[in-house]
C-alpha cells in the first residue's frame, strides 16, 4: 500500500492542460486536409479523376472539393491532385455540427458551434452519452475509450459514457450502420429520452470511410437521423474528438473558422485563445 | 507427418494454383484428419467457386515444428462431408463455408450462420436461398432453476457489438453461445474486387486494432504474388512497427483487467502508458495506430536514427512505469484470488479446436508464428516465446506481461540498430496468374492468416483473411462453462478479441 501511495506521489499528474494548451502533435500528424486553389493550374480536370467517393470530388460547378466526411487520413490522399494543391495540415480541429458542412471547396470548415441556450442548461456541465457501434472495424473505440483515461479525463468536462441509453443524454455513433445493427441503432437511439443528441464519430459513421460500397456495410448515420456533431477521423486522435464535444458545450469558442495553416493545430495565439 | 501439397511450400512463399491437390470429397476428408491427427494444424479452411455450379474448398495446414505449410482440396456441389466430427478444429470454418459458398457440410454437429449474409462466393450458376437472419437456433438448456441471460449486442461500454447467450444455473455458467456478425461490412469481397491502393486501406481497417498485422499479412500475399523483394531497413522497420503495436495492445488490455478487478493503480497507469506507445507510432506514421506505415514494397516512413534514438529512451521509461503498474498487479493477493483458477482453458481444448496466440500459450501450447514461420526481420532475430500453462485468466495475463517485457528488449535491440540504405519502398508488379500464397503473421492476439489466389489473368480471384480471433472465440465459450457468471467480463477481457477481426 505505502509502495504505491509514494509511487503515485512521484508520478504526479499526467493530465494534459488541455484546453488551456494544445499539446503539440508530431510532424507526421497529418491532421485536416487543404485544398489551395491557387495551385490549380489553368484548365486542369485532374480532380474529376480522383476516386469517387473518396475525399477528392468534383462539385456540380466542375470545381474541385473535399468531403471530410469521406476522407481516410491516409498519406495517398494527398496524391489525388495531380497538381500537388492538396496537402494534409496537422491541423486536429475538424469537428462540425452537421453532415454537409463537411463538404468545402478549400478544406476550411466552420467548426462546430455550441449548443443553444435551453439545451447548454441541460447538457452544458452534465452530458452524459451512449456509445453504438455499428459495423466499424474496431479503431475508433478504442481512442474513444482513451478519453476517459488520465491523459484526457473526460470526467473533468462533465461529460461521461454511461451503461444504459435509458441513463443517456444522447448517443456517440462508429461505424457504417451495416445491415447487421441498424436495428439495435435505432432501438437504442428510441430508448433515450429526449432531448438527446446524436454524435457521428468516424469516417464510417460520416460516409461509409474504407468500406463505402459494400453491400454489406452501411454508408454512415442514415438521413433520418439527426446528427449534432460530426467528428471526421480514421480513427479521429482522440484530441478532434474531445475537441468536438467540447465546442458543443460551449467551452471552446464558438463557431470559429480555422486560419488554415499548419500552426493552427499547435498551441500558437489560438491556443492561448481557447476555452479556459 | 507428411503434408499434402509441393514440398517448400511455407509462410510468403507463392506455389501454382495447378500444384494445389486436387482429391475426391472423400480422400479429402481423410486427408485433413489425418494431418490434424498428426499434429498439423487447420490454418485456414475456404471455398471459392470452381465453375459455375461447384465449389472448390481448400484447407492450408501448418507444420508449426518443420516450418511448413500443406493445402489439399476438393469440388464440391451443394453439399459435401463435413471435416468437423473428425477435425473439430474445422467447426466454425465449414460453417463460414456454408454461409459464403451455399454449400452444406452434411453431418455438421452444429450448422448455424456465422455472420448472417447472403452467399458472397456463391458460384455464378447457382442461386442462393434466402435464410430469415432472425431465425437463429440458440442452444437451449432447459431445468427447474436454469434462467438465461442475454447481453448485447449493444455493450455497456465503448466495445464492439457481439451477442452472448448464457444457459446459467444460479451464478454458474453451463452453457455460453457467441453470436457474432454485427460487425460484417464485407471485407473479403472488397479485398477481391478494389483496386490494390484503396485495398491496401481496407487491409489496415480489418481490425483497427490490429493495423500492423493485417497490413503486414496483407502486404506479405501481395508481395509473394508479385515477386517483390523488400529492403532490410524496410523489413525491420516493419518489424518495429508490429512490436509496438503488440505493446500498446497487451499494456492496455493488462490496464483493462485492472480495472474489471477494480484495481485502479494498475488501470490507470497502464491506459496512460499505453497512449505513449501509440504516440510512438503517431510519430513514426502520422496515425496512433500506425495507419500508412506498411505498403506493398515496404514502409511509407522511415525510422530515422534520431528518432529510433527517442524511442529507445522512450521505450526505456515505458518498460519501468510498466513494471511498477503490473508489479502492483500481480504482488496484490485479492487481484491474484480473481485471476487464479478462473477461465480455464484446458490445452486439450486449444489443440482439439486449433487456438493460436496467447490463449495458446497461456495453456501450455507453444505457438507463434514469429518462430514457427519467421518472416523479415524475424527470421534474423528471433523473440524466445512466453508459455504460461495453467490455462486460467492470471496464465494468460503473465504471458501477455512477459510478451511485454520481451518485445521491449527486441525493439530495444533493433532500434540500435537499425540495417542502413535509403530505399524505404520497391515498388511491387504485376501478380504473378495462377497462383497461391498463405502470409501469416503473429499479430498481438495471435496467428493472422491472408490467403490469396489469382486467376489466368493476374487479378484476385479470392483473397481470404482468417484472424486469430476466427480461432479463439471459441475459447471463451469453454473458458465459461462452469465460470461463475460475475467472472464474465474478467474472462471476455483476458482473451479480448476482435468482433471486426472475426466478423470481417
Amino acid at each position: 500500500m505505502l509502495r504505491y501511495l509514494f509511487g503515485r506521489l512521484r508520478r504526479g499528474s499526467h493530465t494534459l492542460a488541455y484546453p488551456r494548451a494544445v499539446p503539440a502533435l508530431p510532424e507526421r500528424y497529418r491532421g485536416r486536409p487543404a485544398l489551395d486553389r491557387s495551385r490549380c493550374p489553368e484548365g486542369c480536370r485532374g480532380c474529376a479523376g480522383a476516386a469517387p467517393g473518396g475525399l477528392l470530388r468534383v462539385d456540380d460547378g466542375g470545381a474541385p472539393a473535399l468531403d471530410l466526411g469521406a476522407c481516410l487520413f491516409s498519406p495517398e490522399e494527398a496524391a489525388a491532385c495531380p497538381a500537388g494543391a492538396l496537402r494534409f495540415t496537422g491541423d486536429h480541429r475538424m469537428a462540425v455540427s452537421a453532415r454537409d458542412v463537411l463538404v468545402t471547396p478549400t478544406g476550411e470548415v466552420e467548426l462546430a458551434r455550441a449548443l443553444d441556450a435551453s439545451a447548454q442548461r441541460l447538457f452544458g456541465r452534465s452530458l452524459r452519452l451512449r456509445s453504438v457501434v455499428a459495423g466499424s472495424c474496431g479503431g475508433c473505440e478504442p481512442d474513444l475509450n482513451v478519453l476517459g483515461t488520465v491523459v484526457f479525463d473526460l470526467a473533468r468536462f462533465g461529460i461521461q459514457f454511461v451503461a444504459s441509453p435509458r441513463h443517456a443524454d444522447g448517443i456517440v455513433v462508429t461505424g457504417t450502420v451495416n445491415p447487421n445493427m441498424r436495428l439495435a441503432l435505432e432501438k437504442t437511439w428510441r430508448a433515450v429520452p429526449e432531448p438527446r443528441l446524436l454524435v457521428a464519430v468516424g469516417a464510417c459513421a460520416l460516409s461509409g470511410g474504407p468500406f463505402a460500397g459494400s453491400p454489406q456495410a452501411g454508408t454512415g448515420v442514415p438521413a433520418d437521423l439527426p446528427v449534432d456533431l460530426c467528428v471526421p477521423g480514421c480513427p479521429p486522435h482522440p484530441l478532434t474528438v474531445l475537441d468536438g464535444l467540447l465546442r458543443l458545450l460551449g467551452r471552446l469558442e464558438r463557431g470559429e473558422r480555422q486560419q488554415g495553416g499548419t500552426e493552427a493545430g499547435r498551441g500558437g495565439p489560438e491556443g492561448e485563445r481557447m476555452g479556459r | 507427418m507428411s503434408l499434402p501439397g509441393p514440398a517448400g511450400f511455407r509462410n510468403r512463399r507463392a506455389i501454382p494454383w495447378a500444384e494445389v491437390p486436387c482429391r475426391g470429397l472423400e480422400e479429402f476428408r481423410v486427408e485433413v484428419a489425418a494431418a490434424t491427427a498428426g499434429g498439423a494444424r487447420l490454418v485456414s479452411l475456404f471455398g471459392l467457386p470452381e465453375d459455375d455450379q461447384r465449389t472448390r474448398l481448400v484447407a492450408v495446414l501448418g507444420d508449426d515444428e518443420r516450418s511448413a505449410l500443406g493445402v489439399t482440396s476438393a469440388v464440391v456441389g451443394e453439399s459435401y462431408p463435413a471435416l468437423t466430427p473428425q477435425c473439430p478444429e474445422a467447426h466454425l470454418f465449414e460453417r463460414e463455408i456454408a454461409e459464403q459458398c451455399g454449400v452444406t457440410p452434411e453431418g455438421h454437429p452444429w450448422l448455424k450462420p456465422v455472420r448472417r449474409h447472403p452467399p458472397d462466393h456463391l458460384p455464378p450458376g447457382r442461386t442462393a436461398s434466402a435464410r430469415d437472419p432472425g431465425d437463429y437456433p440458440f442452444f437451449q438448456v432447459t431445468g427447474e432453476e436454469v434462467h438465461e441471460v442475454a447481453v448485447g449486442p449493444v455493450h455497456a461500454g465503448i466495445i464492439e457489438p457481439g451477442h452472448f447467450r448464457f444457459q446459467a444455473h444460479g451464478e454458474d455458467v453451463l452453457f455460453l453461445e457467441i453470436v457474432l456478425g454485427y460487425q460484417h461490412r464485407g471485407v473479403e469481397r472488397l479485398l477481391e474486387t478494389l483496386p490494390p491502393a484503396r485495398a491496401m486501406q481496407l487491409a489496415e481497417s480489418i481490425a483497427g486494432d490490429t493495423v500492423i498485422g493485417h497490413a503486414e499479412a496483407f502486404c506479405g500475399a501481395f508481395e509473394a504474388l508479385s515477386r517483390c523483394r523488400k529492403t532490410p531497413r524496410a523489413q525491420a522497420v516493419r518489424g518495429c512497427a508490429l512490436e509496438l503495436e503488440r505493446l500498446a495492445n497487451h499494456i492496455g488490455d493488462l490496464g483493462a483487467l485492472a480495472g474489471d478487478v477494480a484495481f485502479a493503480p494498475t488501470a490507470a497507469i497502464c491506459g496512460r502508458v499505453r497512449g505513449d506507445v501509440l504516440n510512438l507510432l503517431l510519430r513514426l506514421a502520422g496515425n496512433r495506430f500506425g495507419r500508412g506505415l506498411v505498403r506493398p514494397g515496404g514502409v511509407g516512413f522511415d525510422l530515422p536514427g534520431e528518432m529510433a534514438d527517442e524511442f529507445r529512451e522512450r521505450l526505456g521509461t515505458i518498460v519501468a512505469e510498466f513494471e511498477q503498474a503490473v508489479g502492483l498487479f500481480f504482488g496484490s493477493e485479492s487481484v491474484q484470488a480473481r485471476l487464479e483458477g478462473t477461465g480455464v482453458v484446458p490445452a486439450a481444448s486449444c489443440r482439439e479446436l486449433g487456438f493460436v496466440g496467447p490463449t495458446a500459450r497461456a495453456s501450455g501450447l507453444e505457438r507463434d508464428v514469429r518462430h514457427d514461420h519467421p518472416w523479415g526481420l524475424y527470421r534474423f532475430a528471433h523473440i524466445p516465446t512466453a508459455i504460461e500453462t495453467t490455462g486460467d485468466v492470471a496464465g494468460r495475463a503473465m504471458v501477455r506481461t512477459i510478451e511485454v517485457r520481451r518485445s521491449v528488449e527486441f525493439l530495444l535491440e533493433q532500434l540500435a540498430a537499425l540495417p542502413r540504405g535509403d530505399v524505404l519502398r520497391v515498388e511491387p508488379g504485376a501478380l504473378t496468374p495462377g497462383e497461391l500464397v498463405v502470409a501469416l503473421a503473429e499479430g498481438w492476439r495471435g496467428e493472422i492468416a491472408h490467403v490469396a489466389v489469382t486467376d489466368e489473368q493476374g487479378r484476385v480471384r479470392r483473397w481470404k483473411v482468417t484472424d486469430p480471433s476466427f480461432h479463439d472465440w471459441t475459447a471463451l465459450a469453454v473458458a465459461m462453462a462452469g465460470t461463475p457468471i460475475s467472472d464474465f467480463p474478467l474472462c471476455n477481457k483476458s482473451f479480448n478479441l476482435s468482433y471486426a477481426g472475426h466478423d470481417l
